[in-house]
C-alpha cells in the first residue's frame, strides 16, 4: 500500500491549493449567507463544523502523515474543554490565561501518553491510545465537583481583553475559522518541512530513517504533542461554542468518529480531513431530518465510500482522469 | 471480605472471561489469519442474541432454538462476508475500519427496526433454570456454571482444531505468512471464508449464551467489541492461547476490581472521595492493565511470530 | 481542469446538502413544538414511550392543542449532549419553534438548558428534572410536567423508613443521576446505609454486586438502574435467589419499558413513582386504553409524562387563547389548566409539579402483559427540596 502523500502528482499545486481555498472561502462566506437568508442556525452549525474540523485536521496530521492511528484523540478535545470549563467555574474567564492552560494541558497529556504509546506499533498503538483515552474519560466522569457525568454548564464565554470576541456569534465564528486556518497552515508547513519528511519516511521504513542517524521516536513524539495541543485548542473552542463541557466529548465513540471523519475525507492532505468533517456532519444533519431510521442509509454510504471511492472523498476530487 | 464472596467473584470473573474469549477468539483469528480488522464483530454478537430471541419465539424452547440461531448466525456472517468483507481483505487497515464501522451503524439500526427499541430477553433454558445455594440468602445460577463449562469446551475444541488438524495448521501458517500459504496452492479465499464464518458463529454463540442473562438490546455489542480488542492485543494478535489467557485475566481483573476498588480506595481516602475514585478506578483498571502490558511487551503476552 | 471541476462539484454537493437543510418552509400559522427525545442507542425505548405519549395527546386533540393547529417536530438527541445542542439550535433558529418539549436524560437537559432559556423559548420537560434547574438555575421559561429527579428516590427512602428497615444497601450507576438517586433516597431514610455500591454505567453483569449484597444481609436493597441495566439486574436478582429474601426497592428500574423483557422475574418488585397503569382517574383510564389501542404496547410513566406535557400545553394555550403573548402563556402554564392522568397536579414556585407519589409494584395484568400497580400513597401533594433556592 503506497501512502497517498508520496504518489507523484501530475500538478500538485492546483488541487492541493484549490480545494482548501474553496473550502475556506465557502466557510468564510457562511455568515454572509446567514445574514442574507436570515438563517442563524447555519452559522451555529458551521461553527460546530469548524471546531470539530480543527480536531480532525490535527488527527490527520499524525494519522495521515506519520501513520499513528490515535484512538484516544477525543481525550485531547476533552482536556482542552475541561481546562476552560474548570477555570470558568473558578471565575477565571480571560483567554490569555485559560487558552494557554488548555493547550499546555493537552500538550502535557500528549507528551506523557505519547512517550509510552510510541513503544508500540500498528493495532497495539491504536489500543494503547484508546486505553489512555478511556482513562481520561473515566477521570472526567468521576469529577463530581465539576458535574461528573452530567457535565458542567458554563455561565458565560471566555473573555478577551474586555471585547466580546467570544460572545458575539459572528466574531466567534471568524475566530474559530481563523484558528482552523492557522492550524491548517501551521501543520501544512510542518509536513512540507524536513520534519514532515522524516515522519513520512519513518512511516514508510523506520530502518531507512534510522540508518540516516535519525531517531523517528523523537520526531513522532513531537508530532503527537503538536497534534494533541491543536486538538486541545479545538476543545477549548468547543467549550465556548457549547457553553457546556461533559465527559461524553471524550468517549471512545467520539474518538472513533474523528477517525471516521478523517478517513471519509481522505488521509494525508489535511484539507481532506476538513472535507471529511463537513461531509460527515452535513450528511448526518440532512439524513437525520429525513427519517428516524436514517442510519440505515448512512451506514451503507460509508461502506460504499470505501469500496468505490478509494482514498476518501478527496480521492474522488483529485483522482487523475482516466483512472 | 469472606471466602464465599471471593469465590463467587472469581466464578463471576471466569464467566465474563469466557464470554469475552468466545468473542475474542473469532476476532483474533480473523485478524491474525486474514489481517482484517473487523469492527463489526461486536454486532455479530448482538445478532446472535437477537437471533436467539427470534428462534426462541419460533420454537418455544431454548434447546431447539440454539442450533437454529447458531446456523442463522453463521448464515448472517457468511452473507456479510460475501457482500462486503471479502472486498476488503486486500485493503488498508483503515479502509476496513471505516467500512466495518458503516456495517455497525447499519446493523444496530436494523435490529431496532426489526425487533423494536425495547430490551428483549430469553428465559433460562430447561434443566439449567435452577440455582445452587451458596449461603442462606445467595444462590448461584447453574446456567452461569454451564456457560463457563461450554466456553471451556469451545476453548479445548478450538485448541485441538488449531493445533491438531490440517485446517488448523493452515490457519496457523496463514497467521504468520498468508502469502506463503497461498503460494503452496491452498485456496486462500475458501480458507478465509471458513475462518470468517467460524469466527462469526463463535460471536453469535456468545450472543446466544448471553441472551438468557443479559438484556438483548440495540448496541449491546459495542462495548464488548472494545473489551474484545483489549483481550486480543493483550493476548497477542492471532494467538488463540493468548486470547484465552488474557480473556480470563480481563474477566477476573474487571470483576474483582469492581467489587473491591472502592474498599481499597477507602483505606487511603475519606469516604466521599473514595466513592468518586473507587468506581472510576475500577472502570479504568483493564485499560491501565493493557497500557502496562503493552509498555512491557509491545506485541502482547503471546506474540505470533512477526511478519 | 477536470479535477478542478470535480473539486467544485464535491464542495457544492457538501454545500447544497447543508443549504438544502437550511431552506425549509417558513413557520406556518399555528403552534410549532420541537420535541427532543433519545431515540437511538440502548435507552431508545424511553424516548419512544415519551414521544408516543406526547403524540397521542396531540392526536386526541385532532392535531390542535388548545384549538391551535399544532406541528410537532421530533428530533433524536442521540444521548450526545453536543449533538442535542446543535439540534436544539436548529429547532430554535431554523424551524422557529414556539415551544420545546421532551428530553429524557439529565445530561442532555443540562447541555440544552442554557440556549433554550437564553432564547426565551418555553420548554415543557417530560422527564429529566436535574437539581440545578429546580434550584438556583431555575427559569420562568422552564416547566416540568414530570418530576424533580430526587423525588421518586425520596419516595423509596420514606417507604423504607416507614417499614422500619434498619439496614439498607443502596446501588446506582456511577454517574450524576445515580448519585442524585442515592442522595434523594437518603433524604427521608432514617436507618443505616450499610453499603453504597456504584456500578459502571451500562454494566451488564451484577453478580459481583449481588454477592456483596447478600453478604451484608440488609433488610432491603434500594437501587436505581434505568433501561437495559435494570433488565440485567432484575434477571440476575431473580436468578440469584435474592428476590425471596431481600425486598427490592427501586426507581425507574421496573416499569413498562423493562417488564416486557423481565416478565415474571420482575413481578412483585417495588418502585417509587408518580404514576401507575391502574391509577384511578378518568383521564388515566382513557390514556391507558387509547395508548394501548394506538401503539399496541402498555404505556409507562415516560409515556404518561409525555402525554401530560402535551395536555398541559393544550390547556394553557386554550386558557390563553393563543400563543402570541408569551408572558401571558407562561402565566397560563403556571395555572396548570389541564386534567392530569395523575390526578392532583399543580406547579410549585420553581415550575416543577406538586403531586402525589406512590409505592408501585409490578404485576402480571393479563396473558403475557405486565404493568405497574399502586400499593400505597407515600407522599401527598409533594414538592421538591430545591424550590426554596429558586428565585424568579
Amino acid at each position: 500500500m503506497i501512502p497517498a502523500s508520496i504518489t507523484p502528482k501530475t500538478s500538485p499545486l492546483k488541487a492541493s491549493t484549490l480545494v482548501p481555498l474553496i473550502l475556506f472561502l465557502g466557510l468564510a462566506l457562511v455568515p454572509v449567507y446567514a445574514q442574507v437568508f436570515d438563517d442563524r442556525f447555519m452559522m451555529l452549525f458551521a461553527t460546530r463544523i469548524a471546531v470539530l474540523a480543527i480536531a480532525v485536521v490535527s488527527l490527520d496530521f499524525i494519522l495521515g502523515f506519520a501513520g499513528l492511528v490515535s484512538f484516544g484523540h477525543a481525550a485531547f478535545i476533552g482536556i482542552g474543554a475541561y481546562a476552560i470549563g474548570i477555570l470558568s467555574e473558578h471565575d477565571i474567564w480571560e483567554a490569555w490565561i485559560s487558552f494557554p492552560v488548555a493547550l499546555a494541558a493537552g500538550g502535557l497529556f500528549a507528551l506523557i501518553t505519547g512517550a509510552i504509546s510510541m513503544k508500540t506499533r500498528g493495532v497495539y498503538f491504536i489500543m494503547i491510545t484508546l486505553a489512555f483515552g478511556q482513562m481520561a474519560y473515566f477521570t472526567a466522569t468521576s469529577l463530581s465537583a465539576y458535574g461528573g457525568d452530567d457535565g458542567l454548564t458554563m455561565w458565560g464565554r471566555t473573555e478577551f481583553f474586555g471585547t466580546n470576541l467570544f460572545a458575539n456569534d459572528i466574531s466567534f465564528f471568524y475566530l474559530v475559522v481563523g484558528c482552523l486556518a492557522a492550524s491548517y497552515l501551521l501543520l501544512r508547513i510542518f509536513t512540507g518541512s524536513r520534519f514532515g519528511r522524516v515522519l513520512a519516511g519513518a512511516k514508510q521504513s523506520e530502518l531507512r530513517v534510522e540508518a540516516l542517524g535519525i531517531s523517528p521516536y523523537r520526531y513522532r513524539l513531537v508530532a503527537y504533542c503538536i497534534s494533541g495541543m491543536v486538538a486541545a485548542l479545538a476543545g477549548a473552542l468547543m467549550a465556548n461554542q457549547a457553553e457546556f463541557v461533559s465527559p461524553s466529548a471524550m468517549s471512545w465513540h467520539r474518538s472513533g468518529e474523528l477517525i471516521v471523519m478523517c478517513l471519509l475525507g481522505g488521509l494525508g492532505s489535511l484539507h481532506g480531513a476538513l472535507l471529511g468533517t463537513i461531509a460527515y456532519l452535513a450528511l448526518e444533519e440532512v439524513l437525520s431530518g429525513t427519517t428516524e431510521h436514517w442510519r440505515l442509509i448512512f451506514g451503507p454510504l460509508l461502506v460504499l465510500v470505501v469500496l468505490y471511492g478509494k482514498g476518501g472523498l478527496i480521492g474522488l476530487v483529485t483522482r487523475r482522469p482516466g483512472k | 471480605m469472606s471466602f464465599t464472596l471471593l469465590a463467587v467473584q472469581t466464578l463471576n470473573g471466569l464467566q465474563l472471561g469466557i464470554l469475552l474469549f468466545l468473542i475474542a477468539a473469532g476476532l483474533t483469528l480473523v485478524f491474525g489469519v486474514m489481517d482484517f480488522i473487523n469492527l463489526a464483530h461486536g454486532v455479530q454478537y448482538m445478532l446472535g442474541a437477537y437471533l436467539a430471541v427470534a428462534a426462541f419465539q419460533f420454537t418455544g424452547g431454548f434447546w431447539s432454538a440454539l442450533p437454529l440461531a447458531l446456523l442463522a448466525a453463521l448464515a448472517c456472517g457468511l452473507l456479510l462476508e460475501v457482500l462486503v468483507f471479502r472486498r476488503l481483505y486486500d485493503r488498508d487497515h483503515l479502509d476496513q475500519v471505516l467500512a466495518t464501522f458503516g456495517v455497525i451503524i447499519f446493523l444496530n439500526e436494523l435490529v431496532k427496526v426489526v425487533w423494536g427499541a425495547a430490551p428483549l430477553s430469553v428465559p433460562l433454558p430447561l434443566y439449567l433454570d435452577w440455582s445452587v445455594p451458596l449461603t442462606d440468602t445467595l444462590s448461584y445460577p447453574v446456567y452461569r456454571i454451564a456457560l463457563i463449562v461450554a466456553g471451556l469446551l469451545v476453548a479445548v475444541l478450538l485448541y485441538g482444531l488449531v493445533t491438531r488438524t490440517r485446517i488448523g495448521m493452515l490457519v496457523r501458517a496463514g497467521a504468520s505468512d498468508a502469502e506463503m500459504v497461498a503460494a503452496l496452492g491452498v485456496n486462500i479465499r475458501r480458507l478465509f471464508m471458513l475462518v470468517f464464518g467460524f469466527g462469526a458463529m463463535l460471536a453469535g454463540f456468545a450472543g446466544i449464551l448471553a441472551a438468557p442473562i443479559f438484556s438483548v438490546e440495540p448496541g449491546m455489542g459495542d462495548n464488548l467489541l472494545i473489551l474484545a480488542f483489549v483481550v486480543i492485543v493483550i493476548g497477542g494478535i492471532g494467538s488463540i492461547r493468548g486470547a484465552f489467557v488474557s480473556a480470563l485475566i480481563i474477566g477476573l481483573v474487571d470483576t474483582l476490581g469492581r467489587s473491591f476498588a472502592t474498599d481499597i480506595a477507602r483505606l487511603a481516602l475519606p469516604p466521599s472521595a473514595a466513592n468518586d475514585v473507587g468506581p472510576a478506578l475500577a472502570s479504568m483498571l483493564i485499560y491501565i492493565l493493557m497500557a502496562v502490558v503493552l509498555f512491557v511487551r509491545p506485541s502482547g503476552l503471546f506474540p505470533v511470530s512477526s511478519k | 481542469m477536470k479535477r478542478i471541476l470535480s473539486a467544485l462539484a464535491v464542495s457544492t454537493i457538501a454545500g447544497t446538502a447543508t443549504l438544502f437543510a437550511g431552506v425549509l418552509p417558513a413557520a406556518a400559522e399555528g403552534l410549532k413544538i420541537g420535541f427532543l427525545a433519545t431515540l437511538s442507542g440502548p435507552p431508545a425505548v424511553l424516548g419512544q414511550h415519551m414521544r408516543d405519549g406526547f403524540l397521542l395527546a396531540v392526536e386526541q386533540a385532532d392535531g390542535k392543542l388548545g384549538g391551535v393547529e399544532t406541528e410537532v417536530i421530533v428530533v433524536d438527541d442521540e444521548l450526545k449532549p453536543d449533538a442535542a445542542l446543535t439540534k436544539v439550535q436548529g429547532l430554535i433558529e431554523r424551524d422557529k419553534v414556539d415551544m420545546l418539549a421532551g428530553v429524557v436524560f439529565s445530561n442532555v437537559m443540562m447541555a440544552v438548558y442554557k440556549p433554550i432559556i437564553q432564547s426565551e423559548t418555553i420548554f415543557v420537560g417530560a422527564n429529566a428534572g436535574p437539581s440545578p434547574i429546580a434550584g438556583k438555575g431555575c427559569s420562568p421559561y422552564f416547566f416540568s410536567a414530570a418530576y424533580q429527579n430526587d423525588q421518586n428516590h425520596e419516595v423509596m427512602g420514606r417507604y423504607a423508613a416507614n417499614q422500619g428497615y434498619e439496614k439498607v444497601v443502596v446501588m446506582a450507576p456511577n454517574y450524576q443521576a445515580g448519585k442524585d438517586a442515592i442522595a434523594g433516597f437518603k433524604r427521608h431514610y432514617t436507618g443505616t446505609i450499610v453499603e453504597e455500591i456504584y456500578t459502571k454505567l451500562g454494566q451488564l453483569d451484577f453478580s459481583a454486586e449481588l454477592a456483596r449484597i447478600s453478604e451484608e444481609k440488609p433488610n432491603a436493597l434500594f437501587t436505581f438502574m434505568p433501561g437495559g441495566m435494570g433488565v440485567n439486574l432484575v434477571k440476575q436478582y431473580d436468578q440469584s435467589g435474592l428476590k425471596e429474601s431481600i425486598p427490592f426497592l427501586s426507581t425507574f428500574t421496573v416499569d413498562e419499558t423493562t417488564l416486557p423483557a423481565t416478565k415474571d422475574m420482575g413481578v412483585g418488585l417495588y418502585s417509587g413513582a408518580e404514576w401507575a397503569a391502574d391509577l384511578d382517574t378518568a383521564a388515566n383510564k382513557k390514556f391507558v386504553a387509547d395508548f394501548e389501542a394506538a401503539y399496541g404496547y402498555a404505556p409507562s410513566l415516560y409515556a404518561a409524562q409525555g402525554y401530560d406535557a402535551a395536555r398541559l400545553i393544550g390547556g394553557a394555550v386554550e386558557m390563553n387563547g393563543g400563543i402570541e403573548d408569551k408572558a401571558a402563556l407562561i402565566k397560563a402554564l403556571e395555572a396548570a389548566p389541564f386534567e392530569s392522568v395523575r390526578g392532583d397536579f399543580s406547579f410549585n414556585t420553581n415550575h416543577f409539579p406538586i403531586q402525589d407519589f406512590y409505592l408501585v409494584k409490578a404485576v402480571k395484568s393479563g396473558e403475557g402483559k405486565y404493568t405497574t400497580s399502586i400499593v400505597e400513597k407515600v407522599f401527598d401533594d409533594f414538592g421538591d427540596a430545591y424550590a426554596g433556592s429558586c428565585k424568579m
